[in-house]
């Protein structure tokens, strides 16, 4: 069984739990095993870059150590933001001697130490890159028939940039969709971003950029929207009436994590992927209903 | 006599994992401006930003509300045909106006990032009911209530725990800040 470690960060405590829940249910049905690192901290997400930057790589550099002393080779994480954070702060400690240097200086507080070592992973490259289409392919019993799906990739998860990949018109979403037997549309605004935090510091434009993704998503007839980001599901599902009142429009599109769409493809129980935990109630089995 | 430093460069020393960046090397282009999903709601578009910054004009640059509006989404970082890493550039204008207190009024980013830090020296992880009490005496009495229905139906769908957690050697994690920052408690 190959293992991984496994970093969920605090949104999947808790408004993500049910990314959580349905992440860890999927890998059990795929035979890999996420091993929750001990004592990991938060990740600092995109507030604490404004006021320490030194201290913001710090942060994921605690996790990067704690995760190095377990032996395993992936860092993997299925936030967005946990994600980039801890790929740019690896990437850093490796070009950076000397900022590799102050953090372990740091670090030796908690007995501590980061030599950039880990592959850091999101949640979906696993899946699509280690696991393979094929292999998810074969253990889909209940194929998600018809079901169009908006894939919405969001910022963090493919930018900024990491290699050469195509980081405008990414298609790896699409294609795990598809091996589920959903319909993955074509999504222009997918790469688009949700407004993250801007949701707390400057609720009109977030809810602006929110209105913009529904919007492209239902004109593309979208029945539903997969995430891979509990940010971007907050973003999207709890404002969602927000946006309905402020832009006097009348959106009722369900929102969920990609691993939902994966548990429910492979026969788990809605229980437990944490679907009766979504705010737009009923939002899968009504598609399922639809696909059916 | 101290030497005037251009603002191009002060801001560049605040980018210090990424070796400042190529600030003066932009061609006023507008590929950020045209990218930007938060554009509307910034007083400066990214471009005239640049183009501010580079002009020296730091009063203008500081009190305006662009580099606090971003959303940090790195869509114009990857299309800058220069190589700036503009989304860097904002946080690093970001935590200028930090360190100098220097703001646009009325702004909840400020406020919002120094609780977010506190509450991560004090706990070791995010929590968002506690950051929610220092951003919404911003809000008016309506907003607030929304709010406060938000959140409720956020505990009782089971999606949010009444209760924080705290990381068993906080107290380590609190000397390792301690050593980044060495006047210890961030205020």
């Amino acid at each position: 069984m190959k293992q991984y470690a496994y970093y969920p960060g605090c949104s999947l405590e808790s408004l993500g739990k049910s990314y959580h829940l349905s992440t860890l249910e999927v890998a059990a049905r795929l035979g890999i095993e996420f091993k929750e690192l001990e004592d990991w901290n938060c990740c600092g997400a995109t507030a604490y870059f404004p006021v320490d930057e030194l201290l913001a790589y710090t942060l994921s550099a605690r996790n990067l150590a704690i995760a190095e002393k377990t032996g395993l080779k992936d860092f993997v994480a299925p936030c967005s933001a946990c994600f980039k954070n801890a790929y740019t702060t690896n990437k850093y400690l490796n070009s950076d001697p000397d900022l590799a240097e102050h953090i372990n200086y740091a670090l030796e507080e908690d007995n501590l130490h980061v030599a950039g070592t880990m592959q850091v992973r999101h949640l979906i490259e696993v899946f699509v890159e280690d696991i393979g289409l094929d292999a998810i392919k074969e253990k889909v019993t209940y194929p998600l028939n018809n079901l169009k799906v908006a894939p919405y990739y969001g910022c963090q998860l493919v930018r900024p940039r990491k290699g050469n990949e195509n980081v405008e018109n990414p298609r790896y979403f699409e294609e795990l969709l598809s091996a589920l037997g959903a319909e993955p549309i074509e999504f222009e605004s997918k790469t688009r971003c949700c407004g993250g935090s801007l949701i707390v510091t400057n609720r009109a434009a977030a809810l602006d950029m929110v209105e913009k993704l529904l919007q492209d998503a239902v004109n593309s007839h979208a029945q539903i929207i997969a995430t891979t980001c509990p940010m971007c599901t907050v973003n999207l599902e709890v404002y969602q009436s927000q946006v309905n009142r402020e832009f006097h429009t009348n959106y009722s599109i369900p929102i969920v994590y990609f691993t939902q769409l994966m548990g429910t493809s492979f026969g788990c129980t809605p229980k437990r992927l944490g679907i009766n935990k979504e705010i737009i109630p009923r939002a899968l089995e009504k598609s399922q209903v639809e696909a059916v | 006599m101290a030497v005037e430093y251009p603002f191009s460069k002060v801001i560049g020393d605040m980018m210090y994992a990424s070796h400042q960046n190529p600030i003066t090397d932009c061609l006023q282009c507008g590929t950020c401006s045209g990218t930007c999903p938060a554009i509307e709601y910034m007083d400066f578009s990214p471009r005239k930003i640049i183009g501010m910054i580079r002009a020296n004009l730091k009063e203008d640059v500081l009190s305006s509300n662009t580099y606090w509006s971003c959303a940090s989404c790195y869509h114009c970082t990857v299309r800058c045909p220069a190589g700036i890493d503009i989304a860097e550039m904002m946080y690093a204008l970001k935590r200028y106006s930090m360190w100098k207190s220097q703001f646009k009024e009325g702004l909840i980013g400020p406020d919002f990032s120094e609780s977010f830090v506190k509450m991560i020296v004090n706990s070791g992880r995010s929590y968002e009911p506690i950051l929610a009490a220092t951003y919404l005496p911003k809000y008016s009495a309506s907003a607030i209530v929304q709010e406060a229905l938000t959140a409720s139906g956020l505990v009782f769908s089971g999606k949010m725990n009444l209760f924080p957690k705290k990381i068993k050697r906080i107290k380590n994690l609190q000397n390792v800040v301690r050593r980044i920052l060495p006047l210890g408690e961030t205020s």
